[in-house]
């Protein structure tokens, strides 16, 4: 590579960044090859999406040069990216839920005439993109009746319908299933085989040995290294990525459970609608054990959290806690009887985005000495305890007075992890812990989990991601339409048989008892 | 870090420079003269001793205007029913001040007292409307305000026999003699000391008390508040239950300094509505809403003396040269705009 006969359709060359006193890129050169696609690796707040923002006319840069097909170009806002052929399909989908797919698609582009939008003409138009890229997209749905992996196309589309010839896909995946996962490659590598060029920006390494030509890697603003992906393997990149070795599959000695601390009998819990999200569910997670719930999403996770720890009523049943009822009681009796709670979504439930992180770090014990006495607070012990979390948790902020708003994903959820953690919770609920998070956090966080459970805790693991699920439980609890249909051992699984158990099929194992009793899940088999 | 915050002291600076100028130019083009114009808004400012007490005394009940807003602002709920807790909060003082008799030591307090009560209940009602049922507590604040206006009218009415009742008594009075000689006997009182009481006492409960910790967090982040244990709806009866308090505190300064009676009123006061106008102003913070208080104040108490020769701009046209200052003040996030727009620009060079 690196001849002077290859065209790069999309030149960054030491492209510098700065934020006041804070370089988010730093002479970042990226080169994106006609019909490749080409990964940008990096951990959040790695300057990525910095880096993205230029390049789409978000930002200015503060040096360096850009050059579209060999030509220097100064892109001062998105309109002109577009007008270079560049789209962006963004991590948070931009659609308007009640239009139809079309009219997304035409928003702000409209084909009229005589005053009127021709929406079947526009119809049909999408309608060929579609099929040329096998996106298999139906103009006239309504983008709410639509699933997120075909959202996820239609914003594609868009960029289509605009004439890009160089796509930008920002974080893609990280809303979607395992099988939209593969789908998206699919359609990627289609786009590519069309003439498109790629530019992924990620933090999961799989994707990038499945589908990427090259990588380049970026760490704390600085451009690391471009390789090209076939003489590279995922421990390197992890490496590049976090600036030291990481390992992969999580270490830990086998489990060494004993006696319940959380016992869910018969419980049921309507969602908002008034459906029952979960249904006559049984569970048990034990001392000294990581339980992993898998399940594919929307089949009664949340709702079964949220009633454990009391943000939403339980209908009927019992969720017991060291053999103490505790259904149906406030959050706060919950949280002061020992759960601790990592909520799957941090900005709505974890974090007050707009407080500091010291009053953050007290939001679960502000009104306890030593944070409070006599109804007021002690703001010298707050940030004392929250500067301890900051170094024993390595939260990354300027200082224990920055706002939790300003600090990256996973630096946000350390502070939730080291004020659940540090309130030394019998029973630690981690809902999606690792969501949007990249390699580095993700391992430190699954250290503190195991850690917990060494100490002689319980840990109730949900996630989304049967890698993260298998890796770190000691037991695994498939969750279908509301109820447990068996509980397999992690080392005895395959992601095969997960998935099939995710999918509401309960396969008869030789030594499973007969059942075709969905109500009474095994409850026996971690013996 | 620092030039960033001089800027933020900059802006608002020059967003007053910038709305004189305006009014200025909307002066001369009317055909005034804008010199003699902004003398007469000096003069009638600080012009002598008794326009400045008379200032002061403007400003007073809009500070606790003001702040009643803001305090609410801050758990998220848009309280625009201060002008009828403060009208209740003024005919409740009034009511102390007349039908009481004792030591002023003790009718002071208690016709306070009355009056911040009176407010607060009258804000309890949407508080606990939108706690329990979900209830706008806007559309509910707003009607109240006619319920207070038109409730006291009938009650002045009834109670006095006549549309403005008697003096309250020397003993529930706010003036202060001292003050009346050095300000040539202008209605300038003594509750501009409650007023800062009460700018300090709230900006003590928002930032250092575990109250102040749940109101705010309340109006961050619902979700989070009952994820940490709190009591949402509880916080939002509070906040209004205090915003109410602070409104009828400004009542209890018309009624017990100011005017000494109360009569009735064909429309609203406006210091509840202008009290929205200090609260942006002041950027919702206790500190701020003083500033938002003295300027809006002094302006309006100023401005009265433009009409006079030989300036001898009509009043309409003041209140379009204050209302274009408040929003050039008000808008200063356009300030802020125009400024990274700037930077943006010579980055790129």
């Amino acid at each position: 590579m690196g001849g002077t006969d290859v065209e790069y359709v999309i030149e960054m060359l030491n492209i510098t960044k700065v934020f006041g006193n804070f370089v988010a890129n730093d002479n970042i050169t990226l080169q994106l090859k006609k019909g490749e696609i080409h990964a940008l690796l990096g951990e959040n707040g790695a300057g990525k999406s910095t880096l993205m923002n230029v390049l789409f006319g978000l930002y200015q840069p503060d040096g360096g040069e850009i050059r579209v097909k060999g030509k220097r170009v100064e892109i001062s806002d998105p309109n002109v990216a577009n007008d270079l052929g560049i789209g962006m399909v963004h991590q948070h989908f931009m659609l308007v839920d009640t239009f139809s797919v079309t009219e997304n698609i035409i928003l702000g582009k409209e084909p009229t005439k005589g005053g009127r939008i021709n929406i079947k003409e526009a119809a049909e138009e999408i309608k060929q993109l579609s099929n040329l890229y096998g996106l298999d997209v139906d103009p006239y749905a309504m983008v709410e009746d639509i699933s997120v992996g075909m959202q996820q196309r239609v914003e594609i589309l868009k960029t289509l319908y605009r004439g890009a010839d160089i796509l930008i896909f920002d974080e893609p995946t990280a809303a979607l299933t395992p099988q939209e996962i593969s789908e998206l490659i699919e359609i990627m590598k289609r786009l590519v085989q069309e003439g498109k060029s790629i530019i992924l920006i990620t933090h999961k390494l799989k994707e990038i040995m499945e589908v990427a030509d090259r990588v380049t890697v970026i760490r704390r603003g600085k451009g690391i290294k471009t390789l090209n992906v076939s003489d590279t393997n995922p421990t390197e990149l992890a490496s590049l990525m976090v600036g030291r070795d990481v390992v992969f599959t999580t270490e830990k000695t086998p489990a060494n459970p004993k006696e319940p601390v959380l016992s869910i009998n018969d419980l049921v819990v309507k969602d908002y609608r008034g459906t029952e999200k979960v249904n006559k569910l049984n569970l048990e997670v034990r001392r000294g054990e990581i339980l992993g719930i898998a399940g594919v999403d929307g089949n009664g996770q949340t709702e079964l959290i949220e009633a454990i720890t009391g943000l939403r009523r339980s209908e009927s049943g019992t969720i017991k806690l060291n053999g103490k009822d505790i259904t149906n009681m406030r959050p706060r009796k919950v949280t002061e009887s020992g759960v601790g709670h990592i909520p799957q979504d941090r900005h709505r439930h974890g974090l007050v985005l707009n407080f500091t992180v010291g009053e953050n770090v007290a939001l679960q014990t502000y009104y306890k000495k030593p944070f409070s006495n006599m109804g007021v607070l002690n703001h010298k012990e707050i940030y004392s305890k929250a500067r301890e979390l900051i170094e024993q948790y390595d939260i990354r902020t300027q200082s224990e007075y920055t706002p939790a708003r300003a600090l990256s994903g996973g630096n946000q959820q350390k502070i939730i992890i080291g004020r659940e953690i540090e309130r030394d919770p019998d029973l630690l609920i981690a809902a999606q812990p690792t969501r949007g998070l990249d390699v580095g956090a993700i391992e430190f966080i699954h250290k503190r989990l195991i850690e917990q459970r060494d100490n002689g805790k319980a840990v109730l693991l949900v996630s989304f991601e049967l890698d993260e699920v298998m890796d770190v439980s000691d037991r695994i609890a498939v969750i279908f339409e509301g109820q447990i249909i068996d509980i397999v051992d992690p080392k005895e699984t395959t992601e095969e048989e997960l998935g099939l158990l995710m999918a509401g099929q309960k396969i008869n194992k030789k030594n499973n008892e007969v059942d075709g009793d969905k109500n009474s899940p095994s409850m026996k088999e971690g013996e | 870090m620092n030039k960033k915050r001089l800027i933020s002291l900059l802006i608002p600076v020059l967003a007053i420079v910038l709305g004189l100028i305006v009014g200025a130019i909307i002066m001369m083009v009317s055909g005034y003269d804008p010199v003699v114009g902004y003398t007469q808004l000096w003069e009638g400012i600080f012009g002598d001793p008794y326009v400045m007490g008379e200032t002061v005394r403007q400003i007073t009940p809009y500070i606790l205007a003001g702040l009643a807003v803001a305090f609410a602002f801050k758990t998220g709920l848009f309280n625009i029913g201060v002008e009828g807790q403060l009208i209740v909060g003024w005919f409740a003082a009034v009511w102390v001040g007349l039908s009481f008799d004792m030591p002023a030591v003790l009718h002071i307090p208690f016709a306070i007292l009355v009056a911040g009560l009176a407010g607060a209940l009258w804000a309890f009602i949407p508080g606990i409307l939108k706690a329990r049922l979900g209830v706008n507590e806007v559309v509910v604040t707003i009607m109240l305000n006619y319920v207070a206006l038109h409730v006291t009218n009938a009650l002045i009415r009834g109670i006095a026999g006549k549309d403005t009742t008697d003096r309250i008594a020397e003993t529930a009075s706010l003036r202060i003699p001292f003050f009346e000689e050095i300000t040539m006997y202008s209605r300038m009182h003594g509750g501009i000391f409650i007023a800062i009481l009460a700018v300090i006492i709230i900006y003590f409960i928002l930032q250092k008390t575990k109250l102040g910790y749940e109101l705010k967090a309340v109006g961050f982040n619902q979700d989070a508040s009952k994820y940490a244990g709190m009591n949402v709806p509880r916080n939002i009866v509070i906040s209004m239950v205090i915003s109410g308090f602070l409104a009828g505190l400004a009542g209890a300064m018309e009624g017990l300094g100011t005017f000494e009676y109360v009569a009735t009123k064909t429309s609203t006061t406006g210091i509840g509505f202008e009290g929205i106008a200090v609260a942006v102003l002041g950027a919702n913070h206790p500190i701020g809403v003083v500033f938002g208080a003295i300027l809006f104040g002094a302006l309006k108490y100023g401005s009265l003396n433009m009409p006079n020769p030989p300036a001898q701009i009509p009043s309409e046209m003041i209140t379009i040269i204050i209302a274009i200052i408040i929003f050039f003040v008000a808008s200063a996030y356009l300030f802020q705009w125009l400024y990274e727009k700037f930077s943006k620009k010579k980055g790129v060079k």
